[in-house]
């Protein structure tokens, strides 16, 4: 066994069931997640089915270019955090670090756009309950989006913050060689996480962005 | 997950990255287009695919043990359950609000 002394948990035989239990532990957290997410989609499900029209034209007001660029930094950081994983496997730990660094630059990015949407929604007034005076005509519903749009897209984002202070812990321990390729599930659960989170966007954009209909001003 | 870990080989990691922004390039096109009710089965689809692809080669699942794939279609399933029943529920209450007036 090449592993540190003391990366093995008293109550495990070995650190392969220690791995194992920390895997199943981060995936039966990840079903959770789907559950928490997925009571946000059934919400929009229901709306929507109720009033398709205030979806389409709330839809038609979101910036497609900036959400299709998100949407490409999310992918690549999803790549460079799958690269980190593959380089903890490999037993480089500074290699980890570095993928992870450049991970949490997109994740950045990814923020300071999402900011900068949020801004420009608060300046249009169609933050609901906040700052609330759509154009005149829009359609009575149209907060029903906004306020999904500002839950759902706000709950991936604290994620994404989230992720951001879990990958500076991991790279820090990456950088100082706390792991080994028999013994990196730290990487590995936080890749899961990472990637997580970049599925919830894969649905998001096309259910808030991409919606079809009479109020699409974009494209 | 055992002592030597299933290490992918790179180009794996960026042939299914290049799926991914083809992807995306080609849900956000698709959505210029009116198909109708067909909008939304295509961008459901694509995003379906591409989480597939996250989950079979990012996180691992295909290399990963029987308990991770219960694990990761678990959730799956029971958010399928949950929309279906719920819709059922809704598209069912419309006649009836509309029968008693």
């Amino acid at each position: 066994m090449s592993e540190p002394t003391g990366a093995l948990a008293h109550h495990f035989e070995s650190v392969e069931q220690q791995s194992q239990a920390a895997s199943v532990g981060m995936w039966a957290f990840l079903a959770q997640e789907v559950m928490f997410f997925g009571g946000l989609f059934v919400t929009y499900v229901v709306y929507r089915s109720l009033h398709p029209a205030a979806f389409a034209e709330g839809s038609g007001h979101l910036p497609v270019p900036l959400g299709t660029l998100n949407t490409g930094v999310l992918i690549t950081s999803s790549l460079t955090m799958a690269l980190a994983v593959r380089a903890s496997q490999l037993g480089k730990g500074r290699q980890t670090a570095l993928f992870i660094a450049v991970t949490m630059a997109l994740a950045l990015a990814f923020l300071g756009v999402k900011s900068f949407e949020y801004a420009e929604k608060w300046e249009s007034g169609l933050v609901p309950g906040l700052h609330w005076s759509p154009a005149a005509g829009s359609d009575p519903y149209l907060n029903l989006f906004y306020a999904l749009y500002f839950v759902m897209t706000g709950c991936h984002a604290l994620h994404m913050i989230v992720g951001l202070g879990l990958m500076a812990v991991v790279a820090l321990r990456a950088w100082r060689g706390r792991y080994s390729p028999a013994n990196h599930v730290g990487v590995e659960c936080l890749g899961l996480y990472w990637h997580f989170v970049d599925l919830v966007w894969i649905f998001l954009f096309p259910l808030l962005y991409l919606l079809h209909g009479p109020g699409r001003t974009h494209l | 997950m055992s002592d030597e870990p299933h290490v992918l080989p790179l180009r794996v990691y960026f042939a299914v990255f290049l799926a991914l922004v083809a992807g995306t390039a080609l849900t956000t096109w698709v959505a210029s287009l009116d198909l109708g009710f067909l909008n939304d089965a295509v961008a459901l689809g694509i995003a379906g695919t591409k989480a597939v692809l996250v989950a079979l080669y990012f996180m691992h699942v295909r290399y990963s043990a029987r308990l991770i794939w219960v694990f990761s279609i678990a959730g799956i399933v029971w958010l399928l359950i949950f929309i279906v029943l719920i819709m059922a529920d809704y598209d069912m209450r419309v006649p009836v609000q509309g029968w008693t007036g």
